[in-house]
């Protein structure tokens, strides 16, 4: 199976690979994560959310301020920053899910802004702007297995590829069980949805949770790997980019987003060694995406080259 | 005031076209940079005034007449995601165009200096803007409410296919909407260049306070953007007598308030 190919591929890439590049190997393991929790709420349940970066962030902060004051093991951080960024989604997720569509969108912005000035304002706890710095992290002792150092790049590589793995597994479990097809029949017709007796806000607020959790998840992995936090990490831009990612790769497939997270920056670090400028081209490519290739890269492989990923296929 | 010119544009083209302009704020900085740019070649501000928000009018329409168009027949999310690939371009384009330090725009002789009323000086430019918004409001009324123009681009937010069958060119109309609506922005953008300096950023700065105004004071209204401009700009006054820190929140905590007691906003009509 080509899947079992590319993880293999994916496990013996640190071997050989530069440090910068296995760097950007994590940075996509958890732009993935990020993009396909984003995904989970457009793609599937079809609810644009364009204030994502509050879930992420919170997730990296919660993780920050775990490692820092409660214990530095990294188990207790990322379990720090799915609690925290899940209740947050839950709240803001539902207000959010009250309204239709545009105003879902603004409300998610609004909500996004906030949380970005609490983060920024709140200089006691988050640091301001200067953030978190210098976060221990103690290395990971897992039953009786000797400590391992995931401050070394490679090894915490393929610390993200085993906590992104898993997390993929789970999302594909939950996309494909009993909740995830009520979940698409909701994106299709909400309406049909109600009659046949099922609770459209219930769903709606559960996978908007989901979401948020995961997107935590990523934001705690990243806290990890770079050792800080900062507000950036809840700034509007970083909104932006699990849905130019999963826009890219495809929101119609399970695996576009993730296409999608690796596909962009590798473009982004392309463009950028060649000019500064790369929000310009990021911007034409996505326009030319949304007109021509709706479907993303993924789709447009399924329908041209009818490559089958129908299992993964979403509508 | 300022917030007001630049939500009326907002609510003006969600009111008619459904969607949210994301791409609205960069036509703003555009606006202020383009008031920059011509002030270099005319050193009249007026002249300025006068063309930059044409010219921002002209290059949203362009964007709406090739880009967005294609895209009315597919969900609103998608012409949302296009709109902000140009909010993406436009604020790259500027900062290759002008660099990203800050550029100042001289304000007109005749408004500069302060005016005495009521024992408290008040600068004249502040004047300038504060006057400006009702006029354009009341602008914005007669338009919507009194020709006939104004009464077809209100049929085509109600109903497009009714309004098509009609007769009414409803394309045409939101094309002009559009170009409208991002004329407001630029008039936004021109007053804001004496006052605050481009800058590359400014766009993305007053985009999501603006979204703020326009819903509390309800989508598609603008006397409801004038009454919500108004509300956010002296709360935001009075916050940093109170809460000097967490100023910047209290608008959002009430754009929340409001959805959750009355999501049509002050003015607004139509199902949330």
């Amino acid at each position: 199976m080509s899947l079992i190919g590319v993880l293999a591929i994916l496990l013996i890439l640190p071997l050989f690979l530069p440090e910068y590049y296995i760097a950007i190997g994590i940075e996509i393991f958890v732009m993935a994560l990020f993009a396909l929790s984003f995904n989970l709420l457009f793609g599937y349940t079809g609810l644009l959310s364009f204030g994502h970066a509050a879930f992420f962030g919170t997730g990296a902060y919660a993780c920050a301020l775990t490692l820092k004051h409660i214990s530095s093991s990294v188990f207790l951080g990322l379990l720090g920053g799915i609690i925290l960024s899940s209740i947050v989604a839950l709240i803001i997720g539902f207000f959010c899910v009250r309204f239709t569509r545009m105003y879902f969108v603004m409300l998610t912005v609004a909500f996004g802004e906030l949380v970005y000035n609490i983060g920024h304002k709140w200089v006691s706890l988050t640091g301001g702007d200067d953030g978190l710095v210098g976060i221990p992290i103690s290395p990971l002792r897992f039953l009786f297995l000797p400590p391992f150092n995931l401050v070394k790049l490679s090894n915490y590589y393929y610390f993200t590829f085993v906590c992104v793995g898993v997390s993929i597994f789970i999302i594909w479990r939950i996309v494909n069980s009993h909740f995830g097809y009520v979940l698409r029949a909701i994106h299709e017709n909400s309406e049909r949805v109600k009659f046949v007796g099922l609770e459209v806000r219930r769903h709606q607020l559960l996978s908007f949770t989901i979401s948020g959790l995961f997107a935590g998840l990523a934001g705690a992995l990243l806290t990890v790997f770079e050792g800080m936090v900062s507000p950036a990490s809840l700034y509007f831009t970083v909104s932006a980019e699990p849905i130019l990612m999963s826009i890219l790769g495809g929101t119609r497939f399970f695996f576009g987003p993730i296409v999608g997270a690796a596909l962009f920056i590798i473009i982004k670090d392309a463009i950028q060694t060649l000019t500064e400028f790369w929000m310009v081209w990021m911007g034409a490519i996505l326009v030319m995406i949304v007109i021509f290739l709706p479907g993303g890269v993924v789709g447009f492989l399924h329908s041209r080259f009818l490559i089958s990923f129908s299992k993964s296929r979403i509508r | 005031m300022l917030l007001f010119l630049l939500a009326s544009g907002l609510t003006l083209i969600f009111g008619v076209l459904r969607i949210i302009n994301f791409a609205h704020g960069s036509l703003y900085m555009l606006g202020a940079y383009l008031t920059y740019t011509i002030c270099r070649i005319f050193p009249n501000y007026w002249v300025a005034f006068l063309f930059a928000p044409i010219l921002v009018a002209f290059s949203a329409g362009l964007i709406e007449f090739l880009f967005l168009r294609p895209l009315y027949k597919r969900e609103h999310e998608y012409q949302l995601l296009l709109l902000y690939g140009f909010l993406l371009i436009l604020d790259d384009l500027v900062k290759m165009a002008y660099g990203a330090a800050f550029k100042i725009i001289p304000q007109p002789p005749s408004l500069q200096g302060s005016i005495q009323i009521m024992g408290r000086e008040f600068p004249k430019y502040s004047l300038f803007i504060i006057i400006l918004g009702p006029i354009v409001a009341l602008g914005l009324w007669y338009l919507f409410d009194q020709t006939q123009m104004g009464k077809k681009i209100r049929a085509a937010s109600f109903d497009r296919e009714a309004a098509n069958a009609l007769g009414i060119n409803v394309p045409f109309l939101y094309t002009a909407v559009f170009m409208f609506g991002s004329w407001l922005g630029g008039i936004g953008g021109a007053v804001a260049g004496p006052l605050r300096a481009a800058s590359p950023g400014m766009g993305l700065e007053i985009i999501i306070m603006s979204f703020a105004v326009v819903i509390i004071g309800g989508l598609g209204s603008f006397w409801g953007a004038l009454l919500g401009s108004i509300l956010v700009g002296e709360v935001l006054a009075f916050g940093i007598l109170i809460l000097p820190k967490f100023v910047i929140i209290i608008p959002y905590i009430v754009m929340v308030l409001f959805f959750l007691l009355k999501p049509q906003g002050l003015f607004g009509k139509g199902r949330v």
